[in-house]
């Protein structure tokens, strides 16, 4: 109790502590779950530690409580034996003293002659004494001394043995004698073990009930502790199963998710509620019923304890009674034996007396015992005589033989049939000698009752006068003759010699009694002569206060006409049933203390939920407004771009124009700023999109390696500007083709080389190299040269430079991917390629403790950054999440003043075979003279030479590296000994490896073997190329002058340049590209031009007209799609078609595909003979431009777009405006279109459409530039079409 | 002359004010520019156009609103017309009006629609008026004697 009352102190300042931490606890919920939870688990333990204990305590107070009962009951077994040893004792010694006293001899005849008591088995009965000794003494042995026994054994052996004539009978007859007493008493003391095990029992069992019932209390707590967990760890499940759902709704559904949680909860709460309150009810019903239940077992227990006390004293009275009965029985046999079966009698009233006298201790129940004669009428005169006294008569019916002992006072009997004077008499009762014992009314009903049954036969109780105590009288009737056991009445009347009385104090019996036996105290004991049931006679006992329902058990004192019981009840009043009490009450508190406990616990996760929703509200809000803000943003981005673009198109016009050389200047910075604006308005609309999850990315087969040229061609004027070597490398394992979303692979690309070049400076290079994920994987000499390389940096030379690309330190690039989770996930087989692309620079670096927030959203290294640097930090955030599209990683590793290396990886499908073919036909294109020829790199950097040789060989061009012209020199000079096969057409010298002293000779001697070569090979020539990173005009100059170096190829190499040069270096291609058209005006350019304006609405139909015509165009117009086609099915007279997307009936995307359908067939027919050239035209292929308006980019022209070739979808879709001009541009260059000829822009030439525009466009500024490219071959994305969700 | 200049003015101030209220917007301008000797009624043509078009829009807009069963698809591809020849003739506020009627039919919203074709209808007569009241006023120039001046 005291420490459930601690118990509950802790806990109330618990709650008074939680109370004060409410509001700040209310932010913590999760650390305050916890608490709870710890405190729940607390007060549990201590509860169970509390059962425990209590179980622990109660069952040794059991334990002991037998021990004491056993101690008990083995200290009064030793006492009850030892007394009966004593009794049997002393029983020998009064017998051997009476033998010795009398005529031995004669007694002993005579008790051969009254065997008739023996049974004939008397052996057995000595057997079975022995064994009942036997019995006792292994009984005893356990827990009293053996010798209180023993010595009584060995006593009466030696009387049996001091006997002068020990001949069996006698023997057997005393053992008998004794034996009657003895076994009595064994009986008795085995059935009060008996009693004693019942005892212990009961007691093990009460210990085991109040055990049973603690376990019950512990598995109730232990159920409910399991019951409370689950209940918390329920809870806490449906919390957090609530609080996923919620978060992973869309907003939308938010809302109505969240109010449902919210009644989810509050039911709950209020079922939580129900439960606690049956919980607690139940508890109080528990404690009520275990209250009644231990009450009820512990007045059954008392009830029991009573009733075994009750029923232990009744037998022991009755055994105690029939004892002295036996004696008296005995006493009988005596008399009849000595007295009547002698002539003379060898017993006189001195005899009698004495002998009874000192066996007076036999029967300590008596008050004393008297023989009385029967004397018929007819022999009173001779009896008389003989004893020398007249027969009296009792003075008053009444009275009997404890009279007052005045002899004066009884008159002389009155003639009867017969007498039955009293001839022999104890001393104590020597005064009824000669009174008539037939004359008392009881005692003659004794009499006759007695001699008739030939048994023991009891008065009612009455008062003995002497001791004023109720009393009864025993009488036994003495036969003449030896009676068979069946004798009838008649028999045994007439047999009848004499009656022997014995009074008997019943009060003193019990009271001795009693005072044997312990705890005598506690219970009253009443005895009553029930003979006649409605009126019971008190023999023991006071009427006290009624404490209880008495406990009755009866008493056979071997009369049967005489019924006795015994009642006996507790003096006290039961104790209250503490224990009950205390359990009840205990568990009343625990559940309480539950209740209490639950409560609170109800109460605060009802606060914590609340607190919850509110937040989930609050954070709802948040979102909401960040959503707003950024369509804010988007929106307004894209409404600038809109405009932006007109601008742009507006500069591109100008500077088209004839300005002067200031105007130029302005319109190229105008123009240059409006390019950066909308780059960053791109950028803008990116994360929009792809925080939106909107962004959606492609899967077209691309050539990897050209993308990275174009991403170098972005950045080779800012990298030349700033003496930075711009590099790339892609790994032979990585295929040529690949599936995937190429815009955004370069855009990626683009903002990490974007953010190397702007932090790189003046010094270094970025390195960009492609590798499979794999290969990183492999040992290190089956790597390629350049990983190799790269992932073993090492100082070389004295000069402090390293094994990198420019020769500066920088960092180690395996840490940069080392945290790549799935770094090698993809194995070889699989449709898969998991590509390693590394972005290596030796800029400034980050600082350390910018690094962490390097990928976040508008957060730059640190804010003086964008002053410094400018940027807007949004493009790694952009690359971050491409790259997690992209099914890929970012990482990096940078060091202060070292430089920064970044790596990522991306999953690409690989391509089927026949678009290989396709791409691989495009990329040959430029370059099939190159195949098979052979060229010498001259470089001291072998990452460098790698990098030479990955495009040279793109090129076809196989390469050999030598590190220096040294050894440059001793390879010509043996290459020209030597004829191979191979030609070696070209030597490239990188600027670091080039010096003027070794140049000539070697100049010298690649003339000499170009001259033998002429005449022996293909009469290429042998040409030498200087790679510069930076080289001003004036070095160039100088360089060309001297002839040394057939010319200069400035870094970035791109395959395009590189194949220009050589080209033209060669002279090869010269041929049929020299018809490249500058761009003349708009005006021209329409002129007389046939061109087709399909649009369904009449307004926009006679704009567009207008705005055509006026720059000379002859415009045809149509309704519809159905038309168009019919119009446009080859031969026909239009130069382009303008045509509208959105139309009833035949939409542009139908219209188009049948257009180009038609032309296809009608290509095929020109192709194998059918059509007449003259039919065609000019044309030798049907291609008319289509140009596509539309008016408002909705999400479902976005869809039909992806049905479109997916290289037009891509510029299209591109956001990325300036890159695709440039794109463009560099194309175009290389690749010059006439008007006639179809588009042939790599990338489009299998386009469907050509391009598309805003329709609002063409009526506005749009449309002179749009047509300009569509015509001139420019191509050039008026507006970027992509589905702004936004607008 | 006077009454030449008096209309001129008048004329630059209409239709400035019509810019500046936001009726017409740099559309217009554009179509003024690709009128020259060579289709010297464009503008008028090309506004004509659009009046005669948008009537009958707005006719068959208002009978499919009014349908008992609206077919929202073809209410916005008519608004999607009429969007289109609006914006080509620079109407901004109707066009800034069919947009958001737009919305209305995405969302199949009966009532937005109804209210919306009211106020695109009230839009356009509101423009038309402007419009031929402009035209007007250049009719008069020209007849005068004198030159539209053109609106940068």
């Amino acid at each position: 109790m005291s420490s459930n009352c601690k118990q509950s102190s802790s806990n109330g300042n618990l709650c008074s502590s939680l109370k004060q931490k409410k509001a700040w606890e209310s932010l913590h919920r999760t650390a305050d779950g916890r608490k709870w939870k710890r405190v729940v688990v607390f007060l549990w333990l201590v509860v169970a530690l509390c059962g425990l204990v209590c179980a622990l305590t109660s069952s040794n107070g059991g334990n002991s409580e037998r021990k004491v009962e056993t101690s008990v009951s083995s200290e009064f077994k030793t006492q009850v034996s030892l007394e009966y040893c004593n009794v049997s004792k002393e029983e020998f010694h009064a017998l051997d003293s009476l033998f010795i006293e009398s005529d031995r001899v004669a007694s002993l005849a005579c008790c051969r002659e009254s065997g008739y008591e023996m049974p004939s088995s008397c052996t057995s009965t000595c057997r079975l004494k022995m064994k009942g000794s036997e019995k006792w003494h292994k009984l005893v042995a356990e827990n009293v001394e053996f010798n209180a026994h023993c010595p009584s054994r060995d006593e009466s052996i030696s009387t049996y043995v001091g006997l002068p004539l020990s001949k069996n009978k006698t023997m057997s007859f005393i053992s008998q004698l004794a034996f009657s007493s003895i076994s009595s008493g064994h009986l008795w003391y085995k059935e009060n073990e008996l009693q004693m095990t019942e005892l212990h029992n009961h007691a093990t069992y009460n210990c085991e009930s109040i055990s049973f019932c603690l376990a019950k209390i512990c598995l109730w707590i232990l159920a409910g502790m399991v019951a409370s967990f689950n209940i918390l760890k329920l809870h806490e499940k449906f919390s957090s199963q609530k609080h996923e759902i919620i978060q992973e709704t869309p907003r939308a559904q938010q809302s109505q998710l969240l109010q449902q949680s919210q009644s989810s909860s509050r039911s709950t709460g209020k079922w939580r509620k129900k439960i606690l309150v049956v919980f607690v009810l139940a508890g109080v019903v528990f404690s009520f019923w275990l209250f009644w239940y231990l009450d009820k077992d512990i007045i059954l227990r008392r009830k029991e304890t009573l009733g075994s006390m009750c029923d232990e004293r009744a037998r022991m009275l009755q055994d105690q009674f029939n004892v002295s009965m036996n004696h008296v029985h005995a006493l009988a046999l005596l008399v009849s034996t000595f007295h009547h079966g002698k002539q003379p009698s060898a017993i006189d009233q001195k005899t009698f007396e004495d002998y009874t006298e000192r066996t007076a201790f036999e029967r300590p129940l008596t008050s004393g015992v008297a023989y009385a004669l029967r004397v018929r009428h007819s022999e009173r005169k001779e009896f008389e005589q003989q004893q020398g006294w007249a027969i009296k008569k009792m003075e008053t019916e009444d009275q009997t033989l404890a009279q007052d002992c005045n002899l004066e006072n009884f008159s002389t009997s009155p003639v009867q049939e017969e007498y039955a004077p009293v001839i022999f008499s104890q001393k104590t009762v020597s005064h009824i000698v000669s009174i008539d014992m037939m004359s008392g009314k009881e005692d003659r009903e004794n009499i006759l009752r007695a001699r008739a049954s030939g048994k023991g036969v009891l008065t009612s109780p009455f008062k003995l006068l002497k001791s004023n105590h109720l009393g009864v009288v025993l009488t036994f009737a003495v036969y003449n003759t030896h009676l068979p056991l069946d004798a009838i009445p008649e028999q045994r009347i007439n047999a009848t010699v004499g009656y022997l009385g014995a009074s008997y104090d019943v009060p003193s019996l019990v009271a001795k009694l009693l005072h044997q036996l312990a705890s005598k105290q506690t219970i009253v004991v009443n005895v009553y002569d029930t003979t006649n049931k409605l009126a019971p006679i008190n023999m023991y006992g006071t009427d006290e206060a009624d404490t209880g329902l008495p406990h009755i058990s009866n008493l056979d004192f071997g009369d049967p006409t005489r019924k006795h019981e015994m009642q006996c009840r507790f003096k006290q009043k039961p104790p209250p049933p503490w224990q009950a009490i205390t359990a009840s009450v205990g568990v009343l508190v625990i559940t309480l203390l539950l209740g209490h406990i639950f409560h609170a616990a109800i109460n605060r996760i009802a606060k914590v939920e609340r607190g919850y929703r509110e937040m989930m509200e609050l954070k709802h809000r948040a979102e909401a407004a960040d959503v707003a803000k950024s369509q804010f943003l988007a929106t307004v981005s894209h409404e600038i771009r809109t405009p932006m673009n007109g601008v742009l198109g507006m500069l591109q016009m100008l500077m088209d124009t004839n300005l002067d050389a200031m105007q130029l200047d302005y319109a190229q910075t105008a123009h240059a700023n409006g390019k950066d604006l909308i780059s960053l308005i791109n950028k803008v609309l990116d994360q929009a999109k792809i925080e939106s999850g909107r962004l959606e990315l492609e899967a077209v087969p691309f050539d990897l390696r050209a993308v990275l040229d174009k991403v170098l061609s972005l950045f080779s004027r800012e990298s030349q500007e700033q003496g930075l070597e711009l590099a790339v490398y892609v790994s032979d394992q990585v295929p040529e083709v690949v599936i995937g979303d190429q815009e955004r692979f370069g855009q990626i690309i683009t903002n990490l080389v974007g953010n190397s070049i702007k932090f790189t400076q003046d010094k270094g290079h970025i390195f960009v190299s492609v590798h499979l994920a794999n290969e990183v994987m492999l040992p290190l000499d089956a790597r390629d040269e350049v990983l190799r390389q790269s992932l073993n940096i090492v100082q070389v030379g004295s000069n402090a430079s390293y094994n990198t690309l420019s020769g500066f330190r920088v960092v180690d690039r395996w840490r940069s991917w080392e945290n790549f989770k799935k770094f090698s996930g993809i194995p070889e087989e699989t449709e898969k390629i998991k590509l390693l692309v590394t972005v290596e620079d030796t800029g400034a670096g980050i600082p350390p403790e910018a690094q962490c927030r390097i990928f976040t959203p508008f957060m730059q290294a640190d804010s003086s950054t964008s002053r410094k640097y400018g940027g807007t930090g949004i493009g790694l955030s952009i690359s971050k999440r491409l790259v997690e599209l992209m099914g890929g990683e970012i990482g990096f590793v940078s060091e202060l003043n070292i430089g920064s290396t970044f790596s990522f990886t991306v999953t690409f499908t690989k391509a089927e075979a026949n678009y290989l073919d396709t791409m691989q036909q495009q990329c040959d294109l430029a370059v099939p003279e190159f195949r098979g020829l052979k060229a010498l790199v001259i470089d001291e950097r072998r990452v460098r030479a790698e990098v030479t040789r990955y495009h040279l060989k793109r090129l076809g061009i196989s390469v050999d590296i030598t590190s220096s012209m040294e050894s440059a020199y001793s390879y010509v000079s043996c290459y020209g000994k030597t004829s191979v096969s191979e030609h070696l057409a070209m030597v490239l010298v990188d600027q670091d490896s080039w010096g003027k002293d070794i140049c000539f000779p070697f100049h010298n001697l690649l003339k000499m073997i170009e001259r033998n070569g002429s005449k022996s090979n293909s009469g290429i020539p042998l040409k030498i190329f200087l790679l510069a990173t930076c080289i001003s005009s004036t070095q160039r100059k100088e360089l060309k002058l001297d002839r040394l170096v057939d010319n200069v190829i400035t870094k970035p190499l791109r395959i395009s340049a590189l194949a220009f040069t050589f080209q033209e270096a060669t002279g090869f291609g010269k041929m049929g590209h020299n018809t490249r058209a500058k761009p003349s005006t708009l005006r021209t350019l329409l002129k007389d031009k046939q061109i087709l304006v399909v649009d369904d609405n009449a307004v926009n139909r006679r704009v567009a007209e207008g705005a055509l015509k006026k720059y000379g165009a002859v415009v045809t117009c149509v309704e519809g799609g159905k038309v168009a086609v019919g119009l446009l099915k080859p031969p026909h007279k239009f130069d382009a078609c303008f045509m509208d997307l959105q139309m009833p009936g035949m939409d542009g995307f139908e219209a188009t595909r049948q257009i180009r359908s038609l032309e296809s067939e009608c290509n095929k027919k020109i192709d194998s003979g059918e059509a007449s050239v003259d039919m065609s035209e000019n044309f030798a292929h049907w291609h008319t431009p289509i140009l596509a308006m539309t008016a408002d980019v909705i999400q479902a022209t976005n869809e039909e777009c992806m049905k479109w070739p997916s290289q037009l979808r891509h510029l299209a879709a591109t956001s990325d405006f300036p890159l695709a001009t440039q794109l463009c541009h560099d194309l175009s260059e290389s690749n010059p279109c006439s008007f006639h000829v179809e588009l042939r822009l790599g990338d489009f030439r299998s386009a469907m459409g050509d391009i598309m525009i805003n329709s609002t466009a063409i009526k506005q500024e749009y449309l002179p530039t749009s047509c300009l490219s569509l015509f001139s071959g420019h191509m050039y994305c008026a507006v970027p079409l992509r589905s702004e969700p936004y607008t | 002359m006077e009454i030449v200049g008096q209309l001129q003015k008048q004329y630059v101030d209409f239709i400035n004010s019509l810019f500046r209220e936001g009726y017409l917007d740099d559309q217009y301008v554009q179509l003024q520019k690709l009128q020259d000797d060579s289709n010297p009624e464009f503008v008028v043509e090309v506004v004509s156009i659009f009046f005669e078009d948008s009537e009958k829009l707005l006719n068959d807009l208002a009978s499919s609103i009014q349908q008992q069963v609206v077919d929202f698809k073809k209410v916005d591809g008519y608004v999607h017309q009429f969007k289109g020849s609006s914006s080509s003739v620079g109407a901004q506020r109707v066009k800034n009006a069919c947009v958001a009627f737009r919305n209305f039919c995405e969302e199949k919203n009966l009532d937005g629609c109804s209210r919306f074709l009211n106020l695109v209808k009230q839009e356009f007569y509101l423009v038309k008026n402007k419009l031929e009241t402009l035209l007007r006023l250049e009719q008069q120039i020209l007849q005068a004697g004198g030159t539209v001046p053109l609106i940068e």
